[in-house]
């Protein structure tokens, strides 16, 4: 599969956190041309490896890029036949009213977040934002038919169809982050065409969004003598400090901060300028909120570093990004890869 | 069973000081499994071999229980404290406490204008001592105390204190009673400091290497006059997790334990808690990461002196452990 | 006196380099060997091979700081936080800059042109910045990089009775404690864990202890002291002076009953003064040594600092020897082994 058609059709997918096995077809079709070996772990990491052309010990590198995406759960039928749910991963509340959903019970189900009609609300109530307690999703299902499709416990994710807007900017649910998962993709189309050294573990992780499990659980599990994370950063736009966003289609930013080893960025930059990628730099005092936040914990340390993808109205169904700057990531990461050798990995240890 | 859960319930086991529920679970068990030991934070474990090649499965219930811990005595001989896990102001007020020593105290609070004012740091505990000596000779600081609550026997169901998570405690020593032959090698953990951090089944996960873990554990309801929207209810049977807010059950252990209460006509609900979380979150991050689900004990009042649960489910959920480890589990 | 070079470094979380050369300088020789690892942990063992308890002490290099975020037209550098510091403390406050030590200061309106109701709001970091002289935002950008870190320029002084004065006493004061415990004559395989991380979430003790496999561990800190002005006596979490402060719980370790204990009998019987930590809030290293593997027993102990992850916090010299002397007479005690 083609890396745009696969941002399509996995944005176009459902895969809530704890969820994410309705996607691993797509990436068993997409992936597995490319690599050596596939599996899939109790947690639902998709782990694809691609072994390095030289004789043991190879340094590995690990690539993550999360494959879930936020969503929300039913918790209740009520007697009408309306379900009250509750979200999974950081969903904010003020966009759902009015947002068509999908219901993903017995069968996939279409539903409305239902809204009061604006002639019936009391005065000053516009003004206050709706609170989860007062959202429902209708199905337009009566309680008896609505039992027999849907269960508590079942999934609900937007409805949007992928869209493409002007100058390769494309739109669409779950951006946040399957655009790093094909990044990951488009790495492996370069490295076929490089002379690279390293095993190379391509992690489409699981269970970011509730707290970066898949992350945790796949690196103690790989121990990789490097790991990046792959994710988005924020895009550009109004309302936000420019402080902390980065402008669409002028390529990745690399982060910088306590998660992120020196070296390893380091090492970024220089792929960066071999590849002819224009990079940004984004300061992360704290907590990346990557997967690479784990990953550098793990067992007894890995040096980490982060690329970010910027990406405009985060956790909304309309994620907007540059495909170029996938793209960019992609060949960077192959870059990055193809400069990973025993002698680098080695001076990874401070003195 | 009821005479279990009230042995249960009234012993003495905040986070941290476990030692008096661990002793009396260690008598209970040790005729029912091969071997049994304690390790470095405290957990109880107890190993049990399968009769066939089946999993490694852990199931978990914990020990500890919400508490107050003693920071300062002052010249009167009234007692500071802080919590130990979700401890609520709001019900603390005329509550009594237990110290491990046998010291007994009573909360009282400072004036407050207004309920929201009402924090911690506003309440004391009264030993019935006048000076700090006389205090001092009761209690130290660094020592904690539980909630007085007695095992009460309403019929139907019962309420005490500590029933989070002692019920799971008892449905596992009872599970242990009843269960004939499984084809699995079982890894009984009862742990420690689960209200601090989910602390204990981490490091007790690790050693044990689980290929499956279930926890036992208490959910709320959704069946009390105004309660928040949710679906479970008392007397409904086993609540089988869907989701709380530290995980994502496995979707095929879940989906596994849905069949095997079908099959042997164990009433089952299935649950999303919005808040809280359980043991099963820990197992399921150990190492490379272990398939990990939770059955739920439907209760009333969590966190409150008087924890309220229905016989009824306690049976399903005891039937509900015990088909589960009797049958393969192929997930 | 080690703790001024110490606490004069600068180790912001992920740029312990200065900390790390410091205690390397001061420690090769005296230990069987100083291991590094990937987060920048340095880990000074002492004999590996003696028999008892394998024991880990922890003590955490980096301090709270800044990091250049931005640049304004003017020249100005935006900064944000490195770790917890209340935004009240910062204006009119001096910094320094990198690894050239530039300077700068965190200036504010003058109080003559503002309006009365504008000293009854804290400014906020983001409405702050720091000036390090630089005419144009080209300039500023040539002489700090993006990203660069920033830690207050504060010099260290031993004042008043017994006292001394520094930046980030917590936790360099426990690095101290660390190299002399390191120097005294113990016979166990001891693992002297400077740790990195600490104050952005306890992460390079989680590494270090995985790594080291501990059978106990103690995490040294510096700790909250409020015996201030308007707390309550029963608040005071611990007071300067009275000795070293032994946890009894706090928001990441329920410490191991026993090592407290015994921490106890030792102190009241050889007369060392010390204090039990009244207090629940806040978490140090002793969080995720505990809970590493197959678990730990812990303890914590603590050397009381006034005004920590401030520009200048104050400790007591005698609490500095007194917590030496305890921690050496603990594992003195259990040299031949130990049931926590």
């Amino acid at each position: 599969m083609e890396a745009r058609q696969l941002l399509k059709a996995l944005s176009e997918a459902a895969g809530v956190s704890g969820f994410e096995h309705g996607l691993h077809p797509k990436l068993q079709e997409a992936f597995g041309p490319w690599v050596d070996d596939m599996r899939i772990d109790a947690l639902g990491n998709f782990i694809a490896k691609k072994t390095g052309p030289g004789s043991p010990p190879r340094p590995s590198v690990m690539l993550a890029a999360h494959l879930d995406e936020i969503g929300m759960m039913v918790t209740k039928i009520d007697e009408r036949g309306f379900l009250r749910f509750t979200r999974v991963g950081g969903v904010d509340q003020r966009i759902l009213p009015g947002l068509e959903v999908m219901v993903h019970g017995r069968q996939a189900l279409p539903g409305i977040i239902g809204t009061k009609p604006p002639h019936l609300l009391a005065p000053g109530e516009a003004a206050k934002a709706m609170k989860w307690e007062d959202l429902f999703i209708d199905v337009g299902l009566g309680a008896d038919p609505a039992q027999e499709v849907v269960a508590v416990g079942d999934l609900v994710t937007f409805a949007r169809p992928y869209t493409e807007l002007a100058n390769g900017l494309q739109s669409g649910k779950a951006m946040d982050d399957r655009c790093g998962v094909v990044a990951m993709l488009i790495c492996l189309e370069w490295l076929k065409r490089m002379h690279f050294a390293a095993d190379v573990y391509l992690v489409a992780t699981a269970q970011e969004e509730i707290g970066g499990k898949g992350a945790i659980v796949s690196t103690y599990g790989l121990v990789p003598d490097v790991g990046l994370a792959i994710d988005v950063g924020h895009g550009d736009s109004p309302g936000v400090s420019e402080d902390h966003t980065f402008p669409l289609d002028k390529g990745p930013v690399l982060g910088v901060g306590p998660n992120i080893h020196p070296k390893v960025h380091g090492l970024l930059q220089k792929a960066a300028k071999d590849a002819g990628v224009s990079v940004g730099t984004e300061v992360l005092p704290g907590s990346s909120g990557t997967d690479a936040w784990l990953m550098q914990v793990s067992r007894d340390g890995v040096p980490t570093g982060i690329v970010s993808i910027p990406l405009r109205y985060m956790h909304t169904s309309v994620e907007t990004l540059s495909f170029a700057d996938v793209e960019r990531a992609g060949k960077l990461l192959a870059f990055f890869v193809a400069a990973v050798d025993g002698p680098f990995v080695e001076g990874l240890t401070w003195s | 069973m009821k005479e279990l859960i009230r042995e249960l319930t009234q012993a003495f086991g905040p986070s941290g000081s476990e030692a008096p529920v661990r002793e009396t679970i260690d008598t209970l068990i040790r005729p029912l499994v091969k071997e049994v030991r304690t390790d470095a934070l405290g957990n109880l474990i107890a190993f049990r071999p399968g009769t066939g090649s089946g999993k490694r499965v852990m199931l978990a219930a914990h020990m500890d229980e919400i508490g107050v811990i003693v920071t300062a005595i002052d010249d009167k001989g009234f007692l500071r404290f802080s919590n130990i896990g979700g401890v609520n102001a709001l019900a603390l007020i005329g509550t009594r406490v237990v110290f491990a020593g046998g010291a007994a105290g009573v909360i009282g609070s400072e004036p407050v204008d207004e309920l929201k004012d009402l924090k911690l740091e506003k309440l004391f505990i009264d030993v019935g001592a006048s000076s700090r000596a006389a205090a001092e000779k009761q209690v130290g600081i660094g020592d904690m105390a539980a909630f007085h609550g007695p095992f009460q026997d309403l019929g139907d169901r019962v309420v005490a204190k500590a029933m989070d998570d002692r019920i799971g405690c008892a449905i596992l020593v009872q599970a242990l009673r009843e269960l004939q032959d499984s084809p699995h090698h079982l890894i009984a953990v009862f742990t420690v400091q689960e209200e601090v951090g989910l602390r204990g089944a981490r490091t007790s996960a690790y050693g044990a290497e689980p290929d499956v873990g279930i926890a036992l554990d208490v959910t709320r309801v959704g069946d009390t006059p105004k309660s928040r929207t949710m679906e479970v209810s008392m007397g409904k049977g086993a609540a089988i997790k869907v989701k709380d807010a530290s995980l994502i059950c496995h979707v095929g252990l879940r989906r596994h334990l849905v069949e095997v209460a079908k099959a042997h006509q164990i009433p089952y609900q299935l649950e999303v808690l919005e808040r809280g979380g359980t043991d099963a979150s820990s197992i399921q991050m150990a190492r490379s990461g272990v398939p990990a689900g939770v059955i739920s004990i439907p209760s009333r009042y969590i966190h409150t002196p008087s924890e309220m649960v229905d016989m009824a489910d306690v049976r399903s959920c005891v039937q509900l452990v015990v088909k589960t480890l009797e049958g393969p589990i192929d997930l | 006196m080690v703790l001024k070079r110490l606490s004069e470094a600068a180790g912001v979380s992920g740029q312990e380099q200065e900390v790390r050369a410091i205690i390397r300088a001061e420690l090769e020789g005296a230990v069987h060997s100083l291991e590094g690892d990937t987060l920048g942990n340095l880990i000074a063992v002492r004999n590996p091979h003696a028999p008892g308890p394998r024991v880990m002490l922890a003590a955490h290099m980096d301090e709270v700081g800044f990091m250049i975020s931005g640049y304004e037209r003017s020249g100005m550098l935006k900064f944000r936080k490195v770790g917890g510091i209340d935004d009240r403390v910062l204006v009119s406050k001096g910094v320094r800059i990198g690894k050239d030590r530039i300077p700068g200061v965190i200036g504010a309106k003058p109080i003559h042109l503002q309006e009365a109701r504008e000293r009854e709001t804290p400014l906020r970091t983001d409405q702050l910045f720091i000036d390090i002289g630089a005419k144009s935002k080209e300039e500023a950008e040539k002489k700090v990089a993006l990203g660069e870190f920033a830690v207050f320029d504060t010099a260290y002084a031993e004042f008043g009775a017994g006292l001394v004065k520094g930046k980030a006493l917590d936790d360099r004061i426990g690095c101290a404690v660390l190299i002399s415990l390191l120097k005294e004559e113990i016979n166990l395989p001891v693992y002297g864990c400077f740790t990195v991380q600490e104050e952005v979430g306890l992460r390079g003790a989680a590494v270090a202890a995985y790594r080291v496999n501990p059978q106990l561990g103690i995490a040294i800190e510096g700790t909250i002291c409020a015996d201030l002005p308007g707390i309550d006596e029963e608040f005071r979490v611990t007071s300067l002076g009275q000795g070293p402060a032994l946890s009894i719980a706090d928001g990441g370790t329920l410490p191991n009953r026993a090592m407290v204990n015994e921490l106890v009998r030792l102190a009241q019987a050889h007369q060392v003064p010390f204090q039990f930590r009244r207090g629940t809030a806040g978490a140090n290293d002793a969080g995720r040594i505990h809970l590493t593997r197959e678990g730990v027993p812990t303890a914590g102990v603590s050397v009381p600092c006034r005004y920590i992850h401030g520009p200048a916090s104050v400790a007591s010299l005698d609490d500095f020897r007194h917590t030496v002397r305890l921690l050496t007479l603990f594992l003195k005690s259990i040299e031949g082994g130990f049931r926590p």
